[in-house]
């Protein structure tokens, strides 16, 4: 049961922690599509796993966000990351599975799985 | 689309493109009314009465990187295969409602799906806007209202994981309770 109690607590966790999630330049900032053509080819799920992922893991420097139509909706879900100084990497038909082993690959090992990318796919 | 939840996930980010600062998703099902209704209100940028009317076209669309905005027309075609109704009010600078109802045992009727998984989704989105989430039944009602929990946070993001993780798990349990008698 998940008690008003329970988020007290973790609002307590949270304070008492050295650093928060930071929004500055540093960060890499994951978009996942989530217009009509993502929703309906699963991005939904995706945006869970990621951002489960990255709370497990407790990685400060990464941001998940959404945005909307990217333009290449065939190839939806899509996942891109922003990180300064290196070019975008776009992953498309991404799937829940997927986006576990993009977090552990691509933000934790500094590796982009090639495989998924835009790129690969044309 | 396959569950309602993921259109009204959509549509809400409809309203979150105009620029609302607060969205309500209403969500009645009444199996003595044999009806499943829902309404999502915003108070976002609306539309005039000009494209208002032609909104339900799936060729009309305010985005630009493609020419079709499927969301109102799905929801519409949804409403109306189960034997319901679609209807879309707007002011230009106040906000928008959207109705759409279905007879809850038609055989084409999409199921509801994870209403609490597109409220959190909705929340990482945009955490700072205010969202009401109200689900009625027979047995009774649930809110959730992220005006009051955000309060309670003191300044912590609602989009972080472990307070989103409550969240969800927060609302599904809200909503198994009015849903408990049902079959």
């Amino acid at each position: 049961m998940k008690t008003i109690e329970d988020l007290q607590k973790i609002r307590e966790e949270m304070q008492s922690k050295i650093s928060l999630r930071k929004d500055d330049g540093d960060s890499i900032r994951v978009v996942v599509g989530m217009a009509t053509c993502g929703i309906a080819a699963g991005a939904r799920p995706v945006l869970e796993a990621l951002v489960d992922e990255v709370g497990r893991r407790q990685l400060k420097n990464v941001i998940v966000t959404q945005t909307g139509c990217i333009g290449v909706c065939r190839l939806e879900p899509i996942v891109e990351v922003f990180e300064k100084d290196k070019e975008k990497v776009t992953y498309v038909k991404m799937d829940p599975e997927m986006a576990r082993t993009l977090v552990s690959e691509h933000l934790v090992n500094g590796r982009v799985v090639q495989a998924w990318t835009i790129g690969a796919s044309e | 689309m396959k569950e309602l939840s993921l259109n009204v996930l959509d549509l809400a980010q409809n309203s979150l493109s105009a620029g609302a600062r607060h969205i309500t998703i209403e969500i009645c099902e009444s199996e003595e009314k044999d009806n499943l209704h829902i309404r999502i209100v915003d108070d976002g940028a609306g539309m005039d009465p000009d494209f208002l009317k032609r909104v339900t076209d799936p060729f009309v669309t305010t985005r630009t990187t493609r020419p079709v905005g499927m969301g109102i027309p799905l929801i519409k075609m949804a409403a109306e295969m189960a034997d319901g109704q679609f209807s879309i009010q707007s002011r230009k600078g106040e906000g928008t409602e959207l109705n759409a109802s279905f007879r809850l045992s038609h055989v084409d009727r999409m199921p509801i799906g994870d209403i609490a998984g597109t409220v959190t989704t909705l929340i990482q989105g945009a955490p700072e806007v205010d969202f009401v989430y109200i689900r009625r039944t027979d047995s009774g009602s649930f809110e959730f209202d992220t005006g009051q929990i955000r309060g309670l946070m003191e300044g912590i993001s609602l989009r972080e994981p472990e307070v989103l993780s409550w969240i969800r798990e927060y609302i599904a349990q809200g909503e198994a309770g009015v849903m408990a008698q049902e079959v």
